[in-house]
């Protein structure tokens, strides 16, 4: 037997895979989930790729599943907004072989734009939904999901969450199944054309599934009674379990290793037995809800945060304030200094600060979009005015120009990443270009995926297994697209960022930019090379504070020893010779290292 | 407060190896015989923002956060961050402190001065509090980059783990190549006195 390891949610999901023999599985990367598929590729029978959105990740996954092979597909909690639209119609077709959609949710918005609860899609496209609680669940769960799969006939979500998939603990893997089916083409249009005739026959089935599933729940070991002092009763699931059993030793728990559908015999068989029933559960009342519809007191939300986290301590002062748990004790020590903020910052020699920077100085008004360069928000840059989602800044821009007049027209600039771009911003700029929106775009093509932790993307020229691979042109596509100004500029020469955005914001038409410079993480040919560090000539600085109007974590302003205007100095352990504050400085005191 | 249960609490900047630091500790832990978890933040934060990483064992492990006001250890990488996280520890805490600053984007800008004194008020909050140059003893051990582990070293006196298991985890999880100048740097910080 293989030995004991101490995994990460997100790495026991991967071995799962493995040992649930998994054939293809698609992602596109998403904080907390990406280290799924990052640890697939330790499994070479596995036919692990990334996809440039979540929907296509699922499609690809569905095929497989047709084609008879299991197949998984992984995204963070809002790439299943992308994906709902096969996810619904996959509910009605069923599988072929096993498939499984592990969403990772990120309650109190750790590095996510929201922190809607995945549990709802389940209910919503009628599909069964584990949550492990722990490493060891993640592994035993995922092999879980592909029996039930193809047992049910239906995909099979399973539910992480920041504290899962970035958790670790300790786990027993096991042996790879064997002799399942050989991947082959099988016939069953019926089934798997949804045209209305052949969708109205498969709706029934359907929920025929979910209350098999629900009566499966009653019985099955995954959902287990925990009975201790019959005082109070605890339904819960996930990490949350965790939590309570430490907040709350001696309480009776009910852990829910699948939360839809909900096991209602098991539930009621559960509250017959103690006083007082509880629902204790991150985010929305979903299992609350469902046991109040059938009929049960229980108190939840009441107590309980609809907003963030939970943990131990959390839990246990909303039931010491309804008396059924001792007090927390002071904390020892209250912050009595105010301490300077640490907030995330783009890295010394991103090729994004000098963008912002120029943006800024134009007044732009900037519709943003989500990676690395939403932090164009943070001050000194300042330069960000609206983010919502995946590929929405194009057209952002788009509907905003259509309200205003054309002297503020001029203003709008849209900003989006390439792989955010490749992800949904393509529809954006087609729209854009189709109907001749004037706004204008800027591309910050940093050759990557930086703020996942950098994965490769359709223009990177590699695929997850580091294999080389074709890359998107994207200047070409904007032109195919329709686009008839596309410039390619270098992000790191202020001036002509500056020239070329003040040409193309006058421009009462449509137009791109396309900035050329790979994030300064990335290593290797043809990518990020690192120029001659820099320095302050100390007798030429004036203090005049203008190389700190980039931000750049390199670059320290001192106070001089009369207190007066004080220098500025430059790290050259963090610089990377990128030059903007060079070209920033009028006093010539910035040059090359000696 | 569990009793039978450890929490170590990593704090610092990201990008300074803390994550690699709380995987040491957990593996070492495991080898020990002990339940493990361990809980961190990725993806936003790693972008040289404040870090916390969790490391629990014991007999059994429920959560993988450290309650609020129950941290035992506090290995602390950076002064300011070291400072800032203090609240999690319970009253007579460890905590072992590198000396060593990293400065937030406002005190870049000079729109506000890194605080004076954080060692002093560290300890006097935290009487058991070992300020060590994890730096300098990374030096000594031939790179500066064994700074963590000699820090690592220094926080293994306060734990009940023989020195062989010190040593197999860091061979499992520090790269062949730099394990020599590692395994010193602990040493090192091992010996420290205090």
């Amino acid at each position: 037997m293989t030995n004991k390891e101490i995994l990460s949610g997100n790495e026991a999901f991967a071995r799962g895979a493995h040992e649930a023999g998994v054939r293809v599985a698609s992602a596109y990367p998403g904080t907390p989930s990406t280290e799924i598929l990052e640890n697939i590729v330790r499994y070479p029978e596995i036919d692990a790729s990334w996809a440039p959105n979540e929907k296509v990740a699922l499609e690809v996954a569905i095929g497989a599943s047709f084609g008879g092979g299991r197949a998984l597909a992984c995204m963070k909690h809002v790439g299943v907004n992308v994906a709902a639209d096969p996810l619904f119609t996959l509910s009605y077709t069923g599988v072929g072989g096993g498939l499984a959609l592990i969403v990772a949710d990120d309650p109190e918005m750790h590095s996510s734009q929201d922190e809607q609860d995945s549990r709802n899609y389940a209910r919503f496209a009628k599909v069964p939904m584990l949550e492990p609680a722990d490493s060891q669940e993640c592994l035993d769960f995922t092999r879980l999901a592909f029996e039930l799969s193809e047992q049910f006939d239906t995909p099979v979500m399973l539910r992480s969450c920041t504290r899962i998939s970035h958790g670790k603990s300790i786990v027993q893997p096991g042996e790879p199944v064997s002799g399942l089916p050989e991947p082959k083409l099988v016939k069953n249009p019926a089934k798997l054309v949804m045209l209305p005739g052949n969708a109205r026959v498969r709706h029934p089935l359907v929920e025929e599934r979910t209350v098999k599933l629900s009566q499966y729940g009653d019985t099955a070991a995954i959902n287990s009674m925990e009975l201790r002092s019959t005082e109070i009763g605890i339904i819960c699931a996930g990490v949350t379990w965790q939590y309570v059993r430490e907040a709350l030793p001696e309480a009776s728990t009910l852990k829910l290793g699948m939360v839809w559908p909900l096991p209602e015999k098991l539930i009621r068989d559960f509250a017959a037995k103690i006083k007082r029933l509880f629902v204790v559960e991150e985010l929305d009342p979903f299992i609350e809800e469902q046991v109040k519809a059938m009929g049960i007191a229980v108190t939840g939300k009441e107590i309980i945060s609809r907003c963030g986290e939970l943990s131990p301590g959390r839990i246990r002062e909303a039931f010491s304030k309804i008396g059924l748990a001792e007090a927390i004790h002071e904390l020892p020590l209250q912050q009595t200094m105010s301490l300077p903020p640490r907030p995330p910052n783009m890295c010394p020699g991103c090729p994004h600060r000098g963008v912002f920077y120029e943006l800024n100085r134009l007044k732009a008004y900037v519709t943003g979009d989500i990676g690395c360069y939403t932090l164009g928000f943070m001050p000194p840059l300042n330069a960000m005015d609206t983010c919502v989602c995946m590929g929405a800044s194009i057209s952002n821009a788009s509907g905003i120009v259509r309200v205003l007049p054309p002297e503020e027209q001029r203003k709008v600039v849209a900003v989006i990443g390439d792989s955010t771009f490749l992800h949904t911003g393509i529809n954006s700029l087609m729209e854009m270009a189709w109907n001749k929106s004037p706004a204008t775009v800027i591309i910050l093509d940093n050759r990557i995926t930086a703020m996942t932790g950098r994965q490769e993307n359709p223009a990177s020229g590699f695929t997850l297994n580091s294999d080389v691979a074709p890359e998107v042109n994207i200047p070409e596509l904007c032109r195919t697209l329709g686009i008839r100004y596309v410039q390619v500029l270098d992000p790191y020469d202020l001036e002509a960022t500056h020239a070329a955005l003040q040409e193309e914001m006058n421009r009462p038409e449509p137009s791109v930019l396309i900035t050329n410079r790979p994030c300064c993480l990335i290593k290797g040919a043809d990518r990020f090379e690192k120029g001659a560090v820099l320095e302050v000539d100390q007798g030429n600085c004036t203090g005049c504070k203008a190389c700190l109007r980039i931000g750049c974590p390199a670059i320290e302003w001192k106070p001089d020893s009369e207190n007066k205007k004080g220098k500025a100095f430059i790290d050259a352990n963090l610089c990377t010779g990128c030059t903007v504050c060079q070209q920033l400085c009028k006093f010539n005191a910035i040059g090359r290292k000696k | 407060m569990s009793s039978a249960i450890t929490n170590i609490l990593l704090v610092g900047v990201g990008g300074q190896g803390i994550l690699l630091a709380s995987e040491i500790l957990s593996e070492a832990f495991m080898l020990a015989g002990y339940d493990v978890k361990k809980s961190e933040i990725h993806g936003m934060s790693q972008r040289g923002g404040s870090v916390v990483s969790h490391v629990r064992f014991g007999t059994q492990v429920f959560s993988p956060v450290v309650p609020e006001g129950e941290g035992d250890i506090m290995f602390g990488f950076e002064l300011l961050e070291t400072s800032r996280y203090l609240s999690l520890l319970r009253p007579g805490a460890t905590v072992v402190v590198n000396d060593f600053k990293i400065l937030p984007p406002a005190v870049l800008l000079g729109q506000a001065v890194y605080p004076e004194g954080l060692a002093d008020s560290i300890r006097t909050a935290f009487p058991d509090t070992l300020l060590v140059d994890g730096q300098r003893l990374a030096i000594e051990a031939g790179d500066l980059r064994a700074a963590n582990t000699a820090l690592l070293g220094a926080v293994s006196k306060r734990l009940a783990i023989t020195d062989d298991i010190w040593r197999q985890a860091l061979e499992k999880m520090v790269p062949r190549k730099a394990l020599e100048i590692n395994l010193m740097a602990f040493q090192m910080g091992r010996d420290l006195k205090g």
